[in-house]
């Protein structure tokens, strides 16, 4: 049950984590990633920074997405920029890490702004169709740029290296990219606090009476865009330390989709939906493939299946989430936590 | 009382059309500051229309609005609004992804300063901010409306007359100079409108704010305006005082139509139900 939780200032009214139980919980989270690494094998660490890594894009999409309502099928692209952009710089001017991702963030949503411009006339599927387009653009940069991408064989990376102390292993990385994402999904959080935030909430609910309330569309709709995109680009730039190789293949079409999905599934418009949806996305696929491991004594060609049957399940479950649950597991999080909340009392 | 006072906002010649569809011509009429000016006339008369030019939602043919002396014809929708053009709309636009508070505080944005950087790290200038306009929205606008109660609720859980509540107050957050009330009382029940109705006269009196309301209800615009302005076919076809206004027969002719002249006028004076 939910109790004592009076304010007695706007201001501790307004914070983001607004009752002790909340800040215990949070502390708790935050020790458990931190010793993580201590506990956990190379794949689990892998896997982590993988999610990681997913959570910033996925929260870089939700804000242009979810929050601001315009349907972006780019956000691969734009991780691909963001991943050549730190590719380039690593290899050709070897610029300190921390720069190259702030690099990597700043082309990125300069990008993202300009792909962002026929938002402004036109949205829904009409806009997800000229974000596809400016995708496929982008994937021909990449592919015939030769002087600058290296075409399709692409650009190896050494790995990233700070003051001296290299991030090649997971166990490395993780400490790098980790708290990364902490910092991207907490500054989203306070950008929904703050005018910005429900401006972006106002041009997603009624774009025309926005307008009148005082919110010029232009600049809020490009600086979304800008926003989502640089996350997207960050998070392609840790994915470029993270396997060390960028190719023009790295960041095919089907990705995008696959972090439209996640938004989808983890709860448009929701921050804590962006955390759910990637973790929960990034680990389909190993749930599956441990089935795999599973089934394969009794079914010869199990690995074979692997494939086509996690194109299915990821099918299924976007079709599942719609229908049945449309504000995505964030929203079934919050019905678990209003459940504790009235407990023991009628829910 | 307030007829001798400089306009706040002034209308000339203001025509609009849609294609070969003439929703206004040629109209003009002045706003007094301090009034509370009522719009009236018959379903698609241009009241509406007639909103939407100034809240600059619709770009007319021609013509002027000055706001204050000055012509704001040329400006886009959300400098209208930092100048202090407020209005609520007959359909009730509410953002339904958000709770009451945050519909409220959004009414703020166009005075507010915080940039996108100082949102991401909620710090210095965008805390500040926020913390002032929260309890500024509590003590002044919460609880002048007397919605304290549904703060946290998300605004699609409301019943209609709270909704058209939430929507002042969001227009009250915008600062206003001059409120601009797109049929008010719609589809309120007795009690909704007697409170509306005070609210009405509230913000005039105590915030100083200069009302221009569209309205069907004939009782309230006969209580609570100062200024009626009559338009028909998109023209102004009487302006002035609501006792003289429903006393001129052409008004009583065009809104209601054809019949007994006698009973028309008790009807548009609000003595008789229409």
């Amino acid at each position: 049950m939910r109790i004592a939780t009076a304010k007695e200032s706007y201001a501790a009214d307004e914070a983001l984590f607004d009752t002790p139980t909340q800040r215990v919980w949070l502390a708790l989270f935050v020790a458990v990633c931190a010793l993580f690494p201590f506990t956990a094998n190379e794949y689990w660490l892998y896997m982590a920074c993988l999610v990681a890594i997913h959570v910033i894009s996925v929260t870089g999409l939700n804000i242009v997405t979810g929050f601001t309502g315009l349907v972006s099928l780019g956000q691969a692209a734009f991780m691909g920029v963001g991943a050549y952009t730190v590719a380039v710089a690593e290899t050709r001017f070897g610029t300190p890490v921390l720069l190259n991702l702030i690099a990597a963030g700043a082309i990125t949503a300069a990008v993202g702004a300009v792909v962002g411009i026929p938002s402004l006339r036109v949205k829904g599927l009409y806009l997800a169709i000229a974000t596809i387009a400016s995708s496929f653009i982008l994937h021909f940069v990449f592919a015939n740029w030769n002087s600058v991408t290296h075409g399709v064989s692409g650009i190896s990376l050494p790995p990233a290296s700070i003051l001296g102390v290299e991030f090649g292993r997971p166990f490395a990385l993780y400490f790098l990219i980790v708290p990364i994402a902490f910092l991207a999904v907490f500054s989203a959080s306070n950008l929904f606090r703050t005018r910005i935030g429900r401006a972006f909430i106002a041009i997603r609910d009624r774009d025309i009476s926005a307008e009148v309330l005082g919110i010029p569309l232009l600049r809020y709709k490009l600086m979304s865009f800008a926003l989502s995109s640089f996350y997207a680009g960050v998070a392609g730039g840790l994915w470029a330390y993270f396997f060390r190789v960028v190719t023009p293949e790295s960041f095919p079409f089907v990705y995008s989709i696959f972090f439209l999905a996640a938004v989808i599934v983890g709860g448009m418009g929701s921050i804590l939906g962006s955390i759910l949806g990637a973790v929960f996305m990034t680990m389909v696929p190993e749930v599956l493939k441990l089935g795999v491991g599973v089934m394969s004594p009794f079914l010869s060609d199990a690995v074979a299946l692997l494939s086509p049957v996690r194109t299915i399940v990821f099918g299924g479950l976007i079709i599942g989430f719609l229908i049945f649950e449309p504000h995505g597991l964030a929203e079934i999080w919050r019905r678990i936590r209003r459940f504790f909340h009235l407990w023991p009392f009628k829910t | 009382m307030s007829d001798v006072s400089e306009p706040i906002l002034e209308v000339r010649d203001l025509s609009l059309a849609f294609g070969g569809l003439k929703v206004l011509t040629d109209v003009s009429y002045t706003v007094p500051k301090g009034s509370v000016t009522a719009i009236i006339g018959p379903n698609g008369a241009g009241k509406t229309s007639m909103f939407n030019c100034i809240s600059g939602f619709y770009r007319p043919k021609s013509g002027a609005i000055r706001f204050q002396g000055t012509d704001i014809g040329h400006l886009h929708p959300p400098q209208r609004a930092e100048l202090g053009l407020a209005r609520t709309f007959q359909n009730i636009a509410l953002f339904r992804g958000m709770t009451v508070l945050d519909n409220i505080k959004l009414g703020r944005h166009a005075h507010m300063k915080t940039s996108l950087f100082d949102a991401l790290a909620y710090f210095g200038r965008a805390r500040r901010e926020e913390t002032e306009l929260r309890a500024e929205v509590e003590e002044k606008i919460i609880d002048f409306l007397e919605i304290d109660h549904i703060r946290n609720k998300p605004v699609a859980s409301l019943a209609y007359g709270l909704r058209k509540r939430v929507e002042l107050a969001r227009a009250l957050a915008m600062k206003p100079k001059i409120l601009m009330l797109d049929e008010p009382v719609a589809g309120m029940n007795r009690e909704e409108t007697e409170d509306m109705a005070r609210f009405i006269l509230d913000v005039k009196e105590e915030w100083g704010v200069t009302i221009l309301m569209v309205e069907h209800d004939m009782g309230l615009v006969m209580d609570l305006s100062d200024h009626v302005v009559v338009l028909n076919f998109g023209q102004v076809i009487a302006a002035g005082k609501p006792a003289e206004v429903t006393s001129n027969e052409d008004v009583i002719r065009a809104y209601l139509g054809s019949g007994d002249v006698e009973v028309l006028r008790r009807t548009v004076q609000g003595e008789v139900a229409a």
